[in-house]
C-alpha cells in the first residue's frame, strides 16, 4: 500500500537474459515485426515488481532471478517419458491435445470421438503464416500487460479450438502442456478457445514438468463463451519445483452463459495464475474458484479481475489455501461493477490456513463499484488450523500430522466439490491427498 | 483400570482453578456414574483425561493401566484405549464420516502394532454397528457431524465408540439434548458393550440415564472434587433432594 | 425518537448546496511571504521562537521533501497542485500570543461562536467554579437540554486553530491541576522542549510521506497532550480548525502522549469558509500510548466539499498515526469525513505493545463532486495484539468513496486478531463505491476477519418510509443513519447529534 513513484532504474538479470534471448531469435520469421513490439513494450516497463499494484505481492524483479532460453524440442522418447507425469485427469476419459516444450505433437494428441464437434488447429501455422492474431498488448492493463507481452515476443504454439454451435462434447477435451529434458528452457503458448453458442463442455489443462530445472511457462489463453453456452474450465498447475509459471486466462463470456473455471495450483517455485473475465452478454453467470497448496519456499499466486460491464450478470469467487514451512500464497480478487451493470450479483470469498510458523498469505480482495443496484461483498479469513477440530480427532486416535493432513485435505476440498462434476472433483481430490500424503478416500 | 489422585488442575488462560483434589478409582469392568451440578467440574474432568491443551494440571495424578496418563499425547491415550463421548460433537466439514473412522480406527492399529483393516472389513464392521444404532448409510456419506441432529450426533459418538472398543469410555452428557426413544437406543448401544475388560464413566447431571445404563457406582462432584460415594441408591435419593446439600457442603 | 426527529428537521431547514460554515471572517493577517523555500521555513521557526534543534528539524523534513514526488496511488484525481503558489504562514495580526481570551480579537471569536463554540463562556464558567461542581449543579438547571442529564455539561476543552495559531486554549487551569498539559504544540516546543523533542517524529517521521513531510518542515500550530502517568484526564480535549485565508495552506501538528495507565478523549473538529479556489490541508496528528494508557480520538471533518459544479474545496492531506508503544495500551479512532473535495487519510494503529488493542471507526460521506480516499491500517507487531475495523462508506451524487486498509500481522505478533467489516451504500447511479483491503499475514497463529459488503439504499425501506409520509431525502437521511449506527455510537456525546445532522446535511440532492 502507498508506493511512492517509480525511479529509473537499471535492468535485472532476468531482464538482461530476456534482451539477450530475444535478439537471438531469428528475425526472417513471419511475425517478427509483431514480436519486436511486444518485447519493445515489455522492455519499456521492464519486469512487474512491488510497485506496480497488481504485482504489489508477487514482485518478478525479485522473483525471477533468469530467464532461460526459449526450449529446444524434446526426442520423442522424452516426450512421452515426460508425459507420463501429466496423470492428473489420467481417471477421466478425455480427449488430449498435447504441447511438449511448446510445440505441438500430434503423434501424443488424441481427439478422437470430438471430430463432427471441435475444430482445431495449431497456433504455430498461423505463426508460420504470419497470420496470427493476437490481442494488441497496448490494450492490457497493468495486471496483464508484462505476462502478454512477454507471450507475444517468445510464443511459439497453442491450441486453436472451435468448439461448434449447440456441440455437446462426447467427452472432456484436455490441453497438456509438459516440459521435458534436464536443461532450463521457455515455453510459451497462445490458446485460442471458442465455444459456440450453446455448447457445452469441460475443458481440462494440466502444466507438469520435471524438479530441479528451472524452466519457465508463459501461457496465455484467449477464451469466448458464446450464448448460453456451459462450459468448466479447469486448470491443475503441477509444474516442476523450480519453474516459474505465469498463466494468463482471458475469457469474455457472452449473454446466458455459464463459464466456471477452476484453478489447482501446488507446483512451480514461482507461479502466478491470473483470470481476467469480462461479462459481454446480459444473464451470464461465473463460478470462479481455485485450491492452493504451497510449501518449501514457494510462492504461488492467484488473481482474479471480474469485469460486469453489462446488467444481469452473476459471478462467485471462491478461493482456498494452505500454506506450509516458508511458502508465500497470494490472492487477489477485484470484481469491477461498471455504470450500465445494474442488477449485478458478486461474492467473493478467499480463505487461507497457514500451517507453519514462517508461512505467509497476502490476501486482496476488491471492489469497485460504479453502479448502484447490485449486491456485491467479499470476504477473507487467514487463520490456523481449527484446534477444537485437531482434539477431537487426536481424541479419536488420530496422530496430530494426520489429523492437520486431513483437515487440511477437507479445507480445499470445500472450493474442490464446488465443480459440480463428480470426475474432476475426484481426479482434484485424490492429487490434493497426494500432495499432502493422505490415504485414499472412504465412500 | 483408571486411578485418580488429588488431582487439580486450573483453566490454561486465566488460572482458574476447576479440580480441587479429585480423586477416583475405577476398577475394569466397572461403571462409574459421575453426577453433580453445572460447574462442578464434571466436563472438566472428562476433558483432561481425554488431553485438551486448554487445562493445567497443577497437583495429583493420573494412572491409566499402570502408566501416567498425563505424559501421553491425545492421540496416545485414544491408542491406549481411552475414548471420550463429547456433549457436543464437533462439526468437520470436508471430512466424510466414513474417511474418518478409517483414519482413526486405522491410526490406532497402527499404533498398537496391529495390521490395518482393508476397507472392505472396515465398511462391514462399521455397517453392522451402525444398523444396531439406527444410522443410515446416508449419515455416513455426509462430513462428520455436519448437518446432523443433536441425536444423530450422539448416535454418531456410540458408533465410534463401537467401532473403537475401547477398555476406558468416558460418556459426558450424553443424555443432553436426546428424547426418550434416542435415550434407549444410545443406552442399548453403551450396554451393549459392557464387559469385563471395559470400564465405563458417564457423566450426567440427571438421574434418568441410569435408569437405561446401570451404574455400579455413583459419585456426587461438587467444586472439583467427588463429596460423596455410593451406590445406585445415591442417583435416586440425588433426584429427590438435588444438590443444594452437596454444593454447601463442599 | 429525537435524533431521527433531529435529523429529519435538519434536512427540512436546509438549503441544498448551502456549506453552513461557509462565511468569510474578515481580519487583518500577518503572512509569510507566498511560496515554500529555505527561508519560509526559518521564517516560520523565527515567528515561533523556536530553539534552534526545532528549526533546524523543519529544514532537515524541508531538505527531504524536495527529493520526494507527491503520491499518486490513491484514487483521487485533482489539478497539479502548486506549491509556490501558497502561503505557508498567516496569523491574525492583533494576535501574536495571546495570554488569555481578553487578548483575543473578537471578530475571531464571534467566528467561534458561529461555530458553535463559545470559548468565552467556557473560560467564564471555568474561572467560576471547578469542573465538578460546575457539572454537578448544571445538571439540575440545564432544562433545555436533549442529552441525558448526566452526560449533558460534560466540559470539554477546547483549543481553536485559526488558520495557522492556535488562538485559544480553554480550561487550561482545570487541566494544570490533574496534570494534564494542554497547549498549542508551539507553546510546547519554548515550555516543554524536553517532551516535545522525544516524542516529535517518533510516530510519524519526518521521512515518512510526501505530505507528512511538508508538514514537518512548515506546520505552523497544533495542539500538544501530555497525560501523566496514571491520570484519568477529568475532560474531554478539543481542538476546533478552521481555514479563513485565501491561498493559504494550514498545516497542523498535532502531539498527544499518554503516559502509563492514563487515558484521554480527544475530539477534532474542522471547517472552512467557501471558496471557489482550492485550499490545502496537510495536516500530522502522533498519538503515543505507553503502558495500559488509553487515547480515544475523534474527528468530525466538514471542511468545505466545494460546490455543486465541483469547484473550490479542500484538499485534505492528512497523516494521522497511533502508536500503541507499551503494553496493554489502546488507541481507537473515530472518524466521521462529509467534508472536503479530497479526502486523503489513513488514521493507523501500530500496535507494538503486547495485548494492545487498536480500533478504527468511521463513517464516509461523499456527493457532489468529492473524492474520499480513507482508510486504516493496523500494523500487529506485539504479540496478542487486536484489531478492530469498521468502516461505512456512503457514495452519492457524482462522488467515489474508496475504502483502503491494511492489516499486517508480523513474524512475532503471535495470537493477532483482526476483525473488518466495510460497508458501502451507493445512492443514485453516477457514484462510485470502492473497496482495497490488503490483508498480509506472516504469522500462522494471527486469526484474521475480513467482511465487505456493497448495496444500494432498498426500494422495500425506501417505500416503507415513504408510505409513512416521509419525504425522499428525510427517508434517505434516516436510512443512512441506521446504516452508520454501529459508528456513530462510538462517537462522544458531543458528536453524536451533529454527526447525525451533518449525515442528512451532506446528502441533500442525492434523490431524485
Amino acid at each position: 500500500m502507498m508506493a511512492g513513484a517509480e525511479r529509473t532504474r537499471t535492468r535485472t538479470r532476468a531482464e538482461e537474459a530476456l534482451a539477450r534471448n530475444f535478439a537471438a531469435l531469428a528475425s526472417d520469421d513471419a511475425v517478427h515485426e509483431m514480436r519486436s513490439q511486444a518485447f519493445d513494450a515489455f522492455m519499456e516497463k521492464g519486469l512487474p515488481h512491488r510497485r506496480v499494484e497488481d504485482w504489489k505481492y508477487t514482485d518478478l524483479r525479485a522473483l525471477m532471478s533468469d530467464a532461460p532460453p526459449p526450449a529446444s524440442p524434446a526426442s520423442p522418447q522424452a516426450a512421452e517419458e515426460a508425459l507420463a507425469r501429466a496423470d492428473v485427469f489420467a481417471g477421466i476419459d478425455r480427449a488430449r491435445i498435447v504441447f511438449v516444450n511448446g510445440q505441438f505433437l500430434p503423434a501424443l494428441s488424441d481427439l478422437k470421438g470430438l471430430e463432427e464437434d471441435v475444430e482445431f488447429a495449431s497456433f504455430g501455422r498461423f505463426l508460420a503464416g504470419g497470420g496470427a492474431l493476437l490481442v494488441a498488448t497496448d490494450q492490457a492493463d497493468e495486471a496483464e500487460a508484462p505476462v502478454l507481452a512477454l507471450n507475444g515476443a517468445f510464443v511459439t504454439d497453442g491450441a486453436v479450438l472451435r468448439i461448434r454451435e449447440g456441440a455437446k462434447l462426447a467427452r472432456p477435451l484436455e490441453i497438456v502442456t509438459v516440459y521435458a529434458g534436464a536443461e532450463p528452457g521457455l515455453q510459451t503458448l497462445r490458446h485460442q478457445v471458442s465455444v459456440g453458442d450453446g455448447a457445452e463442455a469441460v475443458i481440462l489443462q494440466s502444466y507438469v514438468g520435471p524438479d530441479d530445472v528451472a524452466y519457465h511457462t508463459n501461457a496465455v489463453t484467449d477464451v469466448r463463451i458464446g450464448k448460453g453456452a456451459k462450459v468448466k474450465w479447469v486448470k491443475a498447475q503441477e509444474e516442476g519445483n523450480k519453474a516459474v509459471h505465469l498463466g494468463l486466462d482471458l475469457p469474455r463470456v457472452d449473454a446466458d452463459a455459464v463459464f466456471d473455471p477452476f484453478l489447482f495450483a501446488a507446483g512451480s517455485a514461482v507461479a502466478r495464475a491470473e483470470i481476467r473475465l469480462i461479462f459481454d452478454g446480459e444473464g451470464a453467470s461465473a463460478g470462479i474458484r481455485g485450491a492452493t497448496i504451497a510449501r518449501g519456499r514457494q510462492h504461488l499466486d492467484t488473481t482474479l479481475i471480474v469485469d460486469h460491464a453489462v446488467p444481469e450478470c452473476t459471478s462467485q469467487e471462491f478461493f482456498k489455501a494452505a500454506i506450509d514451512d516458508e511458502a508465500k500464497g497470494v490472492f487477489q480478487g477485484r470484481i469491477n461493477v461498471w455504470r450500465d451493470a445494474q442488477k449485478t450479483e458478486g461474492k467473493m470469498m478467499s480463505q487461507a490456513l497457514l500451517l507453519s510458523e514462517s508461512a505467509e498469505f497476502d490476501n486482496k480482495p476488491e471492489l469497485e463499484i460504479f453502479a448502484d443496484d447490485v449486491v456485491c461483498g467479499h470476504g477473507a479469513t487467514c487463520g490456523q488450523i481449527d484446534e477444537e477440530m485437531l482434539f477431537f480427532m487426536r481424541s479419536r486416535g488420530v496422530p496430530m500430522e494426520e489429523a492437520e493432513r486431513l483437515l487440511v485435505h477437507a479445507f480445499l476440498a470445500e472450493a474442490i466439490e464446488e465443480i459440480a462434476d463428480e470426475d474432476v472433483i475426484e481426479a482434484l481430490e485424490a492429487r490434493t491427498r497426494r500432495w499432502l500424503s493422505l490415504a485414499s478416500e472412504v465412500r | 483400570m483408571l486411578e485418580i489422585d488429588n488431582l487439580h488442575a486450573k483453566v490454561a488462560e486465566d488460572d482458574t482453578e476447576i479440580l480441587r483434589g479429585l480423586s477416583l478409582k475405577v476398577g475394569p469392568g466397572e461403571v462409574h456414574a459421575i453426577m453433580g451440578p453445572n460447574g462442578s467440574g464434571k466436563s472438566t474432568l472428562s476433558y483432561i483425561l481425554a488431553g485438551k491443551e486448554d487445562y493445567d494440571v497443577t497437583d495429583g495424578s493420573i494412572t491409566y493401566k499402570g502408566e501416567d496418563l498425563l505424559e501421553m499425547e491425545p492421540d496416545e491415550r485414544a491408542a491406549a484405549g481411552v475414548f471420550l463421548a463429547f456433549q457436543y460433537p464437533i462439526e468437520i466439514p470436508g471430512v466424510g464420516t466414513m474417511t474418518f473412522l478409517k483414519t482413526a480406527m486405522n491410526a490406532q492399529r497402527r499404533a498398537r502394532g496391529e495390521p490395518e483393516l482393508t476397507t472392505p472389513d472396515f465398511m462391514r464392521q462399521v455397517r453392522e454397528l451402525a444398523g444396531a444404532l439406527n444410522i443410515t448409510p446416508d449419515m455416513l456419506k455426509r462430513p462428520l457431524n455436519v448437518g446432523f441432529s443433536g441425536g444423530e450426533k450422539k448416535r454418531n459418538e456410540i458408533l465410534q465408540m463401537a467401532l473403537l472398543a475401547p477398555s476406558l469410555c468416558v460418556m459426558d452428557e450424553t443424555d443432553s439434548g436426546l428424547d426418550i426413544d434416542a435415550l434407549r437406543i444410545v443406552a442399548d448401544g453403551v450396554n451393549r458393550m459392557r464387559s469385563p475388560e471395559r470400564s465405563i464413566i458417564v457423566i450426567t447431571h440427571y438421574q434418568r440415564l441410569l435408569e437405561y445404563i446401570v451404574p455400579d457406582h455413583v459419585h456426587v462432584m461438587s467444586r472439583g472434587r467427588i463429596v460423596k460415594s455410593g451406590g445406585r441408591e445415591l442417583a435416586l435419593e440425588l433426584e429427590e433432594n438435588g444438590y443444594a446439600e452437596y454444593v454447601e457442603a463442599a | 425518537m429525537p435524533a431521527v426527529q433531529e435529523t429529519i428537521e435538519q434536512v427540512k431547514e436546509i438549503d441544498v448546496d448551502k456549506y453552513k460554515y461557509g462565511f468569510e471572517t474578515f481580519i487583518e493577517s500577518d503572512r509569510a511571504p507566498k511560496g515554500l523555500d529555505e527561508s519560509t521555513v526559518r521564517f516560520i521557526s523565527a515567528k515561533k521562537g523556536e530553539p534552534e534543534w526545532m528549526t533546524e528539524w523543519r529544514l532537515q523534513a524541508f531538505e527531504r521533501w524536495l527529493t520526494m514526488k507527491e503520491p499518486s496511488w490513491a484514487r483521487v484525481k485533482y489539478p497539479k497542485i502548486d506549491y509556490q503558489d501558497l502561503y505557508y504562514y498567516s496569523a491574525p495580526k492583533s494576535m501574536s500570543g495571546p495570554n488569555s481570551l481578553d487578548e483575543v480579537d473578537p471578530e475571531i471569536l464571534r467566528t467561534y461562536e458561529k461555530l458553535g463554540i463559545p470559548l468565552r463562556e467556557q473560560e467564564i464558567l471555568a474561572g467560576v467554579r471547578p469542573a465538578v461542581e460546575a457539572a454537578d449543579s448544571d445538571a439540575d438547571s440545564d432544562d433545555d437540554s436533549d442529552a441525558p442529564a448526566a452526560e449533558g455539561t460534560r466540559q470539554v476543552a477546547v483549543d481553536a486553530v485559526f488558520d495557522s495559531v492556535s488562538v485559544a486554549t480553554t480550561f487550561k487551569k482545570e487541566l494544570a491541576k490533574a496534570g494534564v498539559i494542554f497547549m498549542p504544540i508551539s507553546e510546547a516546543i519554548r515550555e516543554y522542549p524536553d517532551l516535545v523533542r522525544k516524542y516529535l517524529g517518533s510516530v510519524v517521521p519526518i521521512t515518512d510521506n510526501f505530505f507528512a513531510t511538508l508538514n514537518s518542515a512548515v506546520f505552523s500550530d497544533g495542539s500538544f497532550v501530555y497525560v501523566p502517568k496514571g491520570v484519568r484526564c477529568p475532560m474531554e480535549l478539543s481542538t476546533y480548525f478552521r481555514i479563513n485565508e485565501r491561498n493559504t495552506g494550514q498545516f497542523e501538528r498535532t502531539l498527544i502522549i499518554a503516559d502509563e495507565g492514563s487515558y484521554v478523549s480527544y475530539l477534532e473538529g474542522c471547517t472552512a469558509p467557501m471558496r471557489d479556489e482550492n485550499q490545502l490541508h496537510a495536516a500530522v496528528v502522533e498519538l503515543i500510548a505507553l503502558d495500559d494508557a488509553e487515547i480515544k480520538y475523534s474527528t468530525v471533518q466538514n471542511w468545505y466539499p466545494g460546490d455543486k459544479e465541483g469547484k473550490g474545496g479542500v484538499y485534505n492531506f492528512v497523516t494521522k498515526r497511533g502508536d500503541c508503544r507499551g503494553k496493554n495500551s489502546k488507541i481507537s479512532w473515530t472518524q466521521v469525513e462529509t467534508g472536503s473535495a479530497i479526502t486523503w487519510k489513513y488514521p493507523s494503529c501500530i500496535l507494538r505493545g503486547d495485548n494492545s488493542e487498536g480500533e478504527f471507526y468511521s463513517i464516509a460521506i461523499s456527493n457532489g463532486h468529492q473524492q474520499i480516499d480513507s482508510g486504516t491500517k493496523m500494523i500487529h507487531l506485539g504479540k496478542n495484539t487486536k484489531s478492530r475495523i469498521i468502516s461505512k462508506g456512503i457514495s452519492a451524487g457524482l462522488s467515489n468513496n474508496t475504502y483502503r486498509g491494511l492489516v499486517s500481522a508480523h513474524r512475532k505478533a503471535s495470537g493477532a486478531r483482526n476483525f473488518t467489516q466495510c460497508d458501502s451504500l451507493l445512492i443514485g447511479g453516477k457514484c462510485g463505491a470502492h473497496t482495497v483491503p490488503y490483508i498480509e499475514s506472516k504469522n500462522a497463529s494471527a486469526v484474521f476477519e475480513h467482511e465487505a459488503t456493497t448495496s444500494k439504499i432498498s426500494d422495500d425501506q425506501m417505500f416503507y418510509c415513504l408510505q409513512r409520509g416521509m419525504s425522499e431525502e428525510e427517508a434517505v437521511a434516516l436510512i443512512v443513519n441506521g446504516f452508520a449506527r454501529e459508528v456513530i455510537q462510538k462517537l462522544p456525546m458531543e458528536f453524536m447529534a451533529e454527526t447525525q445532522r451533518l449525515i442528512g446535511i451532506s446528502l441533500e440532492g442525492s434523490v431524485g
